[in-house]
């Protein structure tokens, strides 16, 4: 901080926060308009999904493999679907079950970083050890193990999504956990942390006001590739024959569904082998947040050389 | 005593409990999965009546606490003990000697892995923060993304395509046994290697890049700059060294991956690695050998993540020599 | 046939066995009054259609573990039934490509007091690879491995009617059973059932892999591959053409068939039905379907309400649209079931009358009978029992809603599918791989009180003629109570059944064989004795 700080807060409490995003939003590269464009694209199909489908999810309306056409964008999958309507469909079944799946990592990750790194003691080493020892099972077979037990479950037979959403939750929440603490421990030692806790502020207080904009950043990015990083376990899992249940469309479950294809190549325009639609899908919005994290990571990292 | 001893000793020490939490863990999920070992095996075959001998026979008819301290008995005295499917015959399968040839295919394939990868991930990230926001940190950034975010079997299958049924550069099986000679291995590995390289080095040169100019903010960078230093000689010379920490870091973590999470490369090449053998010990139930595998992998994650601190006390001098 | 004919076909089979020239061929055709032209091409027909000795047989299979041992009581597969059985040894017993049992280490086979008592006489000249000539008392150390007290064979079941086993001389077995059985020369066919030699001790030895087979084993590596190379003093003469065989283990369905067209491997089992047509195009690769004793099915407790009514049974054996199943879920590839569970390529197998169709007004007609407008019914299936079983049921639930039937499908758990739903609730999803024969497959799953009788029927006249017929030894008397039986279970039994699936898999077109057989996948396991390279 610098001797204009003062100066700065005190302009920008006059915007607006709109003026405020717009001002940001026209300093944006080019890479973050163009990641924020696609993010907001799959977020119209993700919620519209029912609209903008030309076919239902699971509706077998032709024949197996039929290529692309008026009738069908994309052509149709193995039993006679509507690829085109099951990637919008997928749009909101992958997003939604990869965005609850992060949000419950740092939700449970986040919070025990935090408070392990205020609090240490015992139940800093307690958490810490069963972490490690998590940390060092490997995910995907770990989560195989997992899905098999709780698997036989009559709720989660029926709702097989939330057993992945809570297995995957919580075993990324490991390494959230990880990062939550190592950068929160280098925050607490801070003096703004010593003086807010010697001025009495409550807990709540320290950790929102105090250190959670402190490790923010580092925290942001972790989030955007573990978004990613769901999708590519569902998928894995998918390969392995235990991932969503059909006919959910996910993309992930799409691309292992549809694995054979790869070695035989599409008929007629536009000549792009069936089991690369969900993984572009994925690929793309994959590079759109990591466009946006960049950008985000760029601008608080206070590096001001913009070539 | 010195810091780095300190921390190794310390670390270990911590290292063998989670161990041991890691060994209750996965005994506890073996026994609640439905069916056991007996049952798989036998399939349609099994009658209440072969499915008792064989479980008399294995030992499974006792309680599983009694079972689970007798094999971490057996482990602290270095015995392993036998995988089940050679109970019974002369020939027991000692659990050493049905890990060993998979172990050796797994650090093979890793280390060939880390050859390639490391060194070019370390250039790329180096080159990017060099000419960060120029054309080539853009589609360096943007190839890099995508391949993090294909699935692996994807890029195997693609490179199995290209290489191995368009071009015929190189086999679609890596099939190796034990009598494999080294050249043919590394041949018939080349494949998995390329496709695990193409899968790390995304996260590894973006950690690169980052910790990088993350650095370049910092006012030795700025003095260095101002200085009049050559951007090449102040990234290489000064931020570098700085940014070996995060750096190892991240380059531990995916030689780990690269020991613990490539099922399904080689599933896809038919690689006999140890992730294989450790789903499949899985789904039939053969605990000694998951328990094995577990051991193994918790154990390289809980040694590189070391190696990697270690590395991070070395490279900074104000830990090195603590006041 | 006149003499020349006579010497045209020994120039033939002497082509075929690669024993003569083309000139030397052509030579005594011209001879014989054909063309020059015709001679050549009979030439090449023949030296391509017989076998020929020699080269590397790779096989891909979709299964192995790390897991399997060489013990034959534990062979859960095709891994180990092809590569540590068919390609390595030999039971007493073979099924031939026709489905009938010949002998393969028994010379011959006598029954006497009603089939109660079985004598096989050991093939003179029979060896195993250690050179060691096979005994009787080898044979019985080999079966008794799976019937001692302490056995954990999945052979035990079978020979649960053995009451002994002895040898009468070094070459003679005597087995005596329970009660008749004239199949009994099939049961001991069965892949769990090696010959293998007996120890010092009378126990058998499993574990060194010295069998019988056309192959020695080279190295066995578990869930990784096997090698075996040629026995060169098999006893069966024009089997075993091959200098080296090698097992694959390739779980990955797309990896295997890159394998193949890449050509790494000869042969791959359970080819990718969504991709077939495609590889089909190929034009170095051949297709071979067989529809195999195996049937997808659905089983009633006939004594459970609302089954216990044979019209509400007939109801929903009218209900299902086999055709379109197959069709949809299983892409073409079966053979729609009339609910009679004996495969038709099994001897004595009949085509029950009238045929079961998806008829609605049939299915409503016989709802009326039992009293009913409507009928609510609970299916529980799972992928466990076959794959596709819950799409299959699911796409049943549209068929039976135009028979005024509610079929309410309830997707069970994969994992404990076999011992919490099969055999504990009333209408569920099931999957029988077949036996040889009508009794063996009767005595298994429809005999009353037997252990895996899933219908729970139990028709005395049904098991009367099981009974009468396991004895008979005249075959048309025997024809005649099988195709009573079969006709008994279409009519009355609790057996739903959708389709004989089909074994479906691809080899290079450099390959030769013969008839293939239908009792198992991979030419009834036998594949690696039986085929041939032809270039």
């Amino acid at each position: 901080m610098t001797a204009q700080a003062p100066d700065i807060r005190s302009v920008r409490a006059r915007r607006t926060f709109w003026e405020n995003a717009k001002r940001t939003l026209a300093s944006a590269p080019f890479s973050a308009w163009f990641g924020m464009v696609i993010i907001l694209i799959y977020a119209i199909c993700a919620i519209f999904a029912p609209w903008i489908a030309p076919y239902g999810e699971a509706d077998v309306v032709g024949k197996a493999y039929l290529p692309a056409s008026a009738e069908f964008w994309l052509g149709t999958d193995q039993i006679g679907r509507d690829l085109f309507s099951r990637l919008i469909y997928g749009a909101r079944n992958t997003i939604g079950i990869a965005l609850i799946t992060t949000m419950l990592s740092f939700l449970v990750g986040g919070t025990l970083g935090v408070l392990t790194a205020l609090m240490r003691g015992w139940l800093d080493q307690g958490v810490s050890r069963i972490v490690d020892a998590f940390l060092a099972i490997p995910v995907l077979i770990f989560s195989l193990m997992l899905l098999a037990v709780f698997g036989k479950v009559q709720f989660f037979m029926e709702h097989r999504w939330v057993l992945l959403v809570i297995i995957l939750g919580l075993l990324d929440s490991t390494r959230v956990f990880r990062l939550a603490r190592a950068t929160a421990m280098n925050v607490v030692v801070m003096d703004y942390v010593e003086s807010a806790k010697l001025r009495g502020e409550n807990m709540r207080w320290i950790i929102f006001r105090e250190v959670l904009p402190n490790i923010l950043p580092p925290l942001i990015t972790e989030f955007g590739l573990r978004f990613c990083f769901v999708f590519l376990t569902i998928s894995a899992l998918s390969f392995l024959g235990v991932g969503m249940q059909p006919p959910t469309a996910d993309w992930g479950s799409m691309l292992a569904e549809n694995k054979t294809l790869i070695n035989f190549p599409a008929v007629g325009f536009p000549w792009i082998r069936k089991p690369f639609y969900p993984a572009i899908a994925i690929a793309l919005l994959t590079v759109a947040i990591n466009f946006v994290v960049d950008w985000v990571l760029h601008k608080t990292s206070g590096l001001r050389d913009e070539h | 005593m010195h810091p780095v001893l300190r921390t190794v000793l310390q670390r270990l020490g911590l290292g063998v409990l989670t161990l041991i939490v890691v060994s209750v863990v996965i005994f506890s999920s073996l026994e609640l999965l439905p069916g056991g070992y007996a049952e798989n095996i036998l399939g349609q075959g099994a009658t209440p009546e072969t499915v008792a001998n064989f479980k008399k026979e294995l030992g499974l008819d006792r309680p599983a606490y009694v079972r689970y301290f007798e094999w971490i008995g057996g482990v602290a005295q270095g015995d392993f003990g036998a995988s089940y499917s050679g109970v019974g015959g002369t020939n027991k399968r000692e659990v050493a000697h049905v890990i060993a040839p998979r172990l050796y295919n797994t650090f093979f394939l890793a280390i060939l892995t880390a050859i390639i990868a490391v060194p070019l991930s370390l250039f790329l990230g180096v080159m990017a923060a060099l000419y960060r926001n120029s054309w080539y940190d853009r589609i360096v950034n943007a190839v890099t993304l995508t391949t993090i975010a294909a699935p692996e079997f994807l890029i195997a299958y693609l490179l199995m395509l290209l290489f191995a049924l368009k071009w015929k550069w190189f086999p679609s099986l890596s099939t190796v046994g034990e009598t494999t000679p080294f050249f043919e291995h590394l041949y018939r590995a080349a494949l998995p290697a390329i496709t695990l390289t193409l899968v790390i080095v995304a996260h590894m040169m973006r950690m690169t890049r980052a910790a990088l100019i993350n650095l370049l903010a910092s006012p030795y960078m700025e003095m260095a700059k101002l200085k009049g230093v050559p951007a090449r000689e102040a990234i290489v010379k000064h931020a570098l060294p700085n940014a070996w920490a995060p750096i190892a870091t991240v380059v531990a973590f995916n030689l780990a991956y690269l020991v613990v999470g490539v099922v399904i490369v080689e599933v896809v090449y038919v690689y006999p690695g140890i992730g294989q053998l450790m789903v499949d010990s899985v789904s039939s139930r053969d605990m000694p050998v998951v328990q094995a595998c577990a051991l193994i992998f918790a154990a390289t994650y809980i040694l590189l993540n070391l190696s990697a601190d270690v590395v991070s006390i070395i490279t900074n001098p104000r830990l090195l020599h603590p006041k | 046939m006149n003499d020349t004919q006579d010497k045209l076909q020994a120039a033939l089979t002497a082509a075929a066995r690669g024993r003569i020239t083309r000139r030397e061929f052509t030579q005594l055709a011209l001879a014989s009054g054909v063309t020059l032209a015709t001679a050549n091409t009979m030439f090449a027909g023949a030296a391509r259609a017989e076998p020929k000795k020699g080269g590397t047989f790779k096989i891909g299979v979709g299964h192995g573990a790390t897991t399997d041992s060489m013990d034959p009581g534990l062979y859960p597969d095709q891994f180990t039934g092809t590569a540590l059985w068919g390609t390595l040894a030999n039971s007493l017993t073979e099924i031939d490509a026709d489905g009938n049992v010949v002998g393969d280490i028994a010379e011959s086979y006598e029954p006497s007091d009603g089939a109660k008592k079985w004598a096989f006489k050991v093939r003179k000249g029979a060896t195993f690879h250690n050179g060691k000539p096979v005994t009787a008392e080898d044979v019985v150390a080999s079966i008794l491995h799976h019937t001692k007290e302490d056995s954990k064979s999945a052979a035990k079941s079978l020979l649960k009617d053995m009451t002994s086993i002895k040898a009468d001389g070094a070459e003679t077995v005597i087995f005596e059973l329970s009660g008749g059985n004239a199949d009994f020369p099939y049961t001991v066919s069965d892949y769990h059932m090696p010959i293998m030699p007996k120890n010092e001790d009378g126990s058998v030895d499993w574990q060194s892999g010295i069998r019988t087979g056309a192959y020695k084993l080279e190295k066995f590596e578990p869930g990784v591959s096997a090698t075996f190379t040629k026995n060169e003093n098999y006893y069966k003469t024009g089997k075993g053409w091959f200098d080296r065989v090698e097992f694959l283990s390739i779980k990955d369905v797309a990896a295997r068939t890159n394998a193949l067209i890449a050509g790494e491997i000869n042969y791959m089992d359970r080819c990718d039905l969504k991709t077939l047509d495609m590889l089909k195009s190929n034009p170095d690769i051949e297709v071979q379907e067989i529809t195999g004793y195996g049937h997808q099915v659905y089983v009633m407790d006939v004594r459970a309400k609302p089954f216990d009514d044979v019209n509400v049974r007939l109801a929903l054996k009218h209900s299902l649209n086999r055709e379109e199943i197959i069709e949809k879920v299983f892409l073409g590839h079966g053979q729609p079931g009339n609910d009679n569970p004996i495969a038709p390529t099994v001897k004595f197998a009949v085509e029950p009358q009238p045929k079961h169709t998806y008829d609605p007004e049939k299915a409503k007609a016989f709802l009326k009978k039992a009293g009913l407008d409507k009928l609510t019914v609970d299916l529980s299936v799972a992928d466990a029992a076959f794959a596709g079983a819950v799409d299959s049921a699911l796409l049943w639930k549209e068929n039976a809603k135009a028979c005024g039937i509610d079929l309410n499908v309830i997707r069970e758990p994969d994992d404990s599918y076999w011992d919490n739903v099969w055999l504990k609730k009333a209408f569920v999803a099931s999957y029988w791989s077949g036996r040889p024969t009508v009794d063996w497959m009767m005595t298994t799953a429809y005999a009353a009180g037997a252990a895996w009788n899933d219908t729970f029927w139990a028709n005395p006249r049904f098991n009367e003629l099981l009974v009468a017929a396991r004895s008979e030894t005249d075959e048309a008397k025997r024809a005649g109570m099988y195709a009573e039986m079969q006709q008994l279970l279409h009519d009355d039994g609790g057996l739903i059944n959708l389709m004989f699936n089909s074994y479906v898999e691809a080899h290079g077109k450099n390959l030769g064989h013969n008839k293939v057989a239908a009792n198992w996948q991979l030419d009834g396991m036998r594949i690696a004795e039986r085929w041939w390279f032809t270039s």
